[in-house]
């Protein structure tokens, strides 16, 4: 195998050097194990491909393959493990830090043409899908049974579960159904030695160490996802969404603790701020108020007993807490206009600003408050607007920069504003990424929310799949050169980057 | 509590240095669980208390040597509660031999188990390094999830100091039914069911007879309770059953003969082998009493899409869990290296050489 693989003492210290990848020897081994039509390599083919959902960085691979079976995935890992080459697995890219970006000196490994639902088993329900198959497709197959795939992040039309179990994906129903980890059953997968392996399994559990949360969630960087098995759920009778509206964004905050402390686990529990209300409802024409300084969704479902038990107590929850006004979804219509709004927050912001900026960090409940205040301090500091959309019953913020990346500076300032909200989430008891994935972007903020024995662990971990470090190298774990780098760079008075050639967005 | 952490990392750092091995114990509960291990003892419940609530986060943080049952009084008096039921065995078990042990209970298959409940953990790996992962959010991508991935390792990654748990409400309301049925009738119901929204909490079946928990909104069990039919049990004797599940204290899981545990597919038809079954976790997990050789146990499990474990009891030299398949061998033997490279904890409790 490749010969410059880190030995143990120098694991994780620096970035390994790809340069010496030849792309003509790569392309003619790929072309002896793939047909013409799996393989791209000229520039314009490769362009679609040189960023995911993180459009600010851009960066084109030396080669896209586009395996049909899993047999080529094997063997286009043994022969990038053999010349060396990394590999960036990619779903729908959709992803939002940067994880699906192309390595410069390495191959985009695509899971697009994986797009067969292989079985769908209603009596033990669960579904066996290939990992191209996209998050609705899957709850889609399963409703004529009266089954779902619970998590539903609100890309769900486009992304892939394989990017989901990659990114271990939420969505606004988590608090109650869970995240992808929460849902699958078994993942198998090809590592970067081109062994197939299958974490997990059909029954409860797995014999030996559980190995499938560590790789669900893992970006891509231990091992290569080629089919995963989900666990359906029934789908309630009913559902129903309270909508509730606050003069105070801290009395929403403290609505949310009530409902929660109450012993209540609602099926949803969503909060926007005024901007972020405004911009939506001129974008879905939802019906929000608007002159509400917080609204917050309250989703109730089960048997139509159980949702009226539910509603009726959640009410008088939001009622005591100083709701201004609260309505009931009065049929499923209005329930989905509820909702239209809050999974429409992203494209709204797209279309009050040219460019915005989602942070994902999370915080415990009861800072919420405390959170959006220092958000509104930040505003004024950086001269930038911030819409709020969380989900907040499980405390995961996404804070929406607005700025103009042809603005000189623009993109500097919307960075620096992300970073701060980051490193408040940490300080305040929480993490830099609730579901979105640390990626590229928040590669330096990691630097803080760990110190340099857990970075190491992360890395041996890493080096316990892929000994080589070819499985899309430079995500989501920094390298301690990189942080002992960030740590100086905070130290410092200027906030010029000492690196410009290193991403940072 | 610090100088405490701070011993056990310099007893972890020469003992690796040494070459030599650190047997951890909390209550000692589980002492019969996994394969006979050696090295000097190391007892976590020096380490405890309630480091912090928060009811309304549903997250309470502990130290590895809290008593379990002074974490599941704490949660009681708010309405809350451990929702995998851990299996308590005997009094005196700690919250870190429950996290590495990995063991749920009747609810498991209605909410999750162990490693489901975990949101973060400080431990101390086998180079004395102090580490916390995870943290105490519902949502954390921030890294490898290695937190969850300790739940079950049974101490053989390293020892557990600190752990938060996400914990759930109390149901408000719970009854038990009881149907006659033969098992696979019952095999084949408990499926069925298991599509449809109910509130279905547990389920066991033996000897011709299947009982079911439901439990959630009163509304929500009372109109369970109109549809399913069955006879309903008494409060008391509900109780008793369940916990006598939870805990082995049931008369199913009395004497020496050993006690494998079957862990299969739902939806797996019933296990022929020798020996009495009971069927938990709506047909997921099979208790097996048999003294049929453990190849034939294993064959048979395994054709199922299952695996077996000897859960107590028997011969407990060789492998007492299912034998991995070699690429997840290797694997474990690495990410075992990862965190312990000189092999200093409980070493061979899990698998030989892990
Ligand atoms: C408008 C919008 C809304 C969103 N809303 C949510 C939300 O509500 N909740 C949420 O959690 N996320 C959300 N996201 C983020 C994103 O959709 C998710 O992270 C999603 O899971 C990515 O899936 P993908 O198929 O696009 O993966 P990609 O972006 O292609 O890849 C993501 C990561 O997964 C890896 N990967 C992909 N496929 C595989 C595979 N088969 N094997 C191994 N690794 C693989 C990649 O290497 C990369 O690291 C949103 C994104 C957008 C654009």
């Amino acid at each position: 195998m490749s010969g410059n693989a880190p030995d143990a003492s120098s694991l994780g210290q620096a970035e390994r050097d790809f340069s010496q990848v030849d792309k003509h020897r790569l392309v003619t081994a790929l072309a002896r194990v793939l047909p013409p039509t799996c393989l791209l390599h000229d520039l314009e083919d490769l362009r679609p491909y040189e960023c995911d959902g993180m459009a600010a960085l851009r960066q084109l691979p030396l080669v896209v393959a586009l395996p049909e079976t899993e047999a080529q995935v094997v063997d286009i890992l043994k022969i990038c493990a053999e010349q060396a080459v990394p590999v960036v697995a990619r779903g729908a890219g959709t992803g939002l830090s940067g994880g699906a970006q192309p390595h410069r000196f390495g191959l985009v490994l695509s899971l697009a043409r994986f797009k067969k639902i292989l079985q769908i088993d209603a009596h033990a329900r669960r579904a066996v899908v290939q990992p191209g198959v996209r998050n609705l497709a899957i709850s889609e197959a399963a409703a004529p049974h009266g089954l779902y795939y619970a998590p539903d992040p609100s890309s769900q039309i486009a992304c892939t579960i394989g990017g989901n179990v990659a990114e271990n994906s939420g969505g606004v129903h988590c608090l109650k159904y869970g995240l992808t980890l929460h849902n699958l059953l078994k993942v198998r997968g090809v590592t970067m030695a081109g062994e197939v392996v299958e974490f997990g399994s059909l029954a409860l559990d797995a014999p030996g160490y559980d190995l499938l949360p560590l790789v669900t969630g893992s970006e891509g960087m231990l091992a290569v996802v080629t089919e995963v098995t989900v666990r359906l759920t029934p789908k309630p009778q009913l559902a129903q969404c309270v909508l509730a509206a606050f003069d105070d964004v801290v009395k929403a905050g403290d609505a949310v603790a009530a409902i929660i402390a109450a012993g209540i686990i609602p099926a949803g529990l969503e909060m926007m701020d005024q901007p972020a209300t405004a911009a939506v409802e001129e974008f879905v024409h939802a019906g929000y108020p608007l002159d509400a300084q917080a609204i917050l969704l309250c989703e109730a479902d089960g048997t139509p007993e159980e949702v009226a038990e539910e509603i009726a107590r959640v009410r008088a929850l939001l009622e005591a807490s100083g709701a201004t006004e609260v309505r009931v979804s009065r049929d499923e219509a209005e329930r989905m206009r509820f909702w239209a709004g809050r999974k429409a927050a992203f494209p709204a912001a797209g279309r009050i600003s040219p460019d915005y900026y989602c942070m994902d960090g999370t915080i415990p409940r009861k800072r919420l408050g405390e959170m959006l205040q220092a958000i509104q301090a930040m505003e004024r500091k950086y001269a930038m607007r911030c819409i709020n959309v969380f989900h907040a019953g499980d405390g995961n913020l996404h804070p929406l920069i607005l700025f103009d990346a042809n603005k000189p500076g623009d993109q500097h300032t919307a960075e620096a504003f992300g970073a701060e909200i980051l490193e408040l989430s940490v300080a305040l008891g929480g993490t830099i990424t609730g579901e979105h994935g640390v990626g590229i972007e928040k590669i330096n903020q990691m630097c803080g929310q760990f110190a340099t024995p857990e970075i190491l662990a992360f890395h041996r971990v890493k080096a316990a799949f892929d000994p080589a470090g070819l499985l899309n190298p430079g995500k989501a774990i920094p390298t301690l050169n990189r942080c002992a780098e960030y740590g100086r760079e905070r130290m410092g008075s200027t906030r010029q980057p000492a690196h410009p050639e290193l991403p940072r967005f | 509590m610090n100088d405490l952490i701070e011993a056990w990392r310099e007893q972890v750092r020469s003992a690796a240095a040494a070459g030599g091995c650190i047997a951890i114990r909390g209550g000692d509960t589980k002492a019969f669980y996994g394969r006979p291990t050696a090295g000097e003892p190391l007892d976590t419940r020096g380490l405890r208390g309630i480091v912090s609530y928060e009811p309304s986060e549903l997250v309470v943080t502990l130290r590895a040597g809290t008593p379990l049952a002074e974490l599941e009084a704490l949660l009681a008096e708010r309405g809350q509660m451990l929702a995998f039921e851990p299996p308590r065995f005997a009094p005196g078990g700690t919250v870190g031999g429950c996290v590495t042990a990995g063991l749920a209970g009747p609810r498991r298959a209605a909410v999750g188990g162990v490693r489901d409940f975990v949101l973060g953990l400080r431990m101390i790996d086998g180079r004395g390094d102090l580490l916390r992962f995870g943290g105490e959010v519902m949502k954390n991508v921030a890294g490898y999830d290695v937190s969850r991935a300790m739940a079950g390792s049974l101490g053989t990654l390293g020892l557990i100091v600190e752990v938060s748990l996400k914990v759930l409400p109390r149901p408000p309301a719970e009854a038990s039914l009881r149907f006659e049925l033969d098992e696979a009738t019952a095999l084949h119901r408990l499926n069925a069911w298991g599509g449809q929204p109910l509130p279905i909490s547990a389920s066991v079946w033996r000897d011709g007879a299947l009982t079911l928990r439901l439990a959630g909104a009163v509304a929500a069990v009372d109109a369970a309770l109109r549809g399913l039919g069955g006879e309903r049990l008494a409060a008391a004797e509900a109780d008793a059953l369940w916990a006598g599940l939870r805990d082995h204290t049931d008369a199913f899981f009395a004497g020496d003969k050993p006690l494998w545990r079957l862990s299969v597919p739902p939806d797996a038809l019933a296990v022929a082998l020798p020996g009495a079954q009971l069927v938990e976790w709506g047909g997921a997990q099979r208790w097996l009493r048999s003294t049929a050789p453990a190849a034939d146990i294993r064959a048979r499990t395994a054709a199922l899409g299952g695996h077996a474990t000897l859960f107590r009891h028997g011969e407990r030299s060789g492998d007492v869990f299912h034998p991995l398949p070699a690429p997840i061998r290797a694997l474990q033997h690495n990410l075992k290296r990862a965190f312990d490279p000189a092999g200093v904890f409980n070493p061979g409790r899990l698998y030989e050489g892990l």
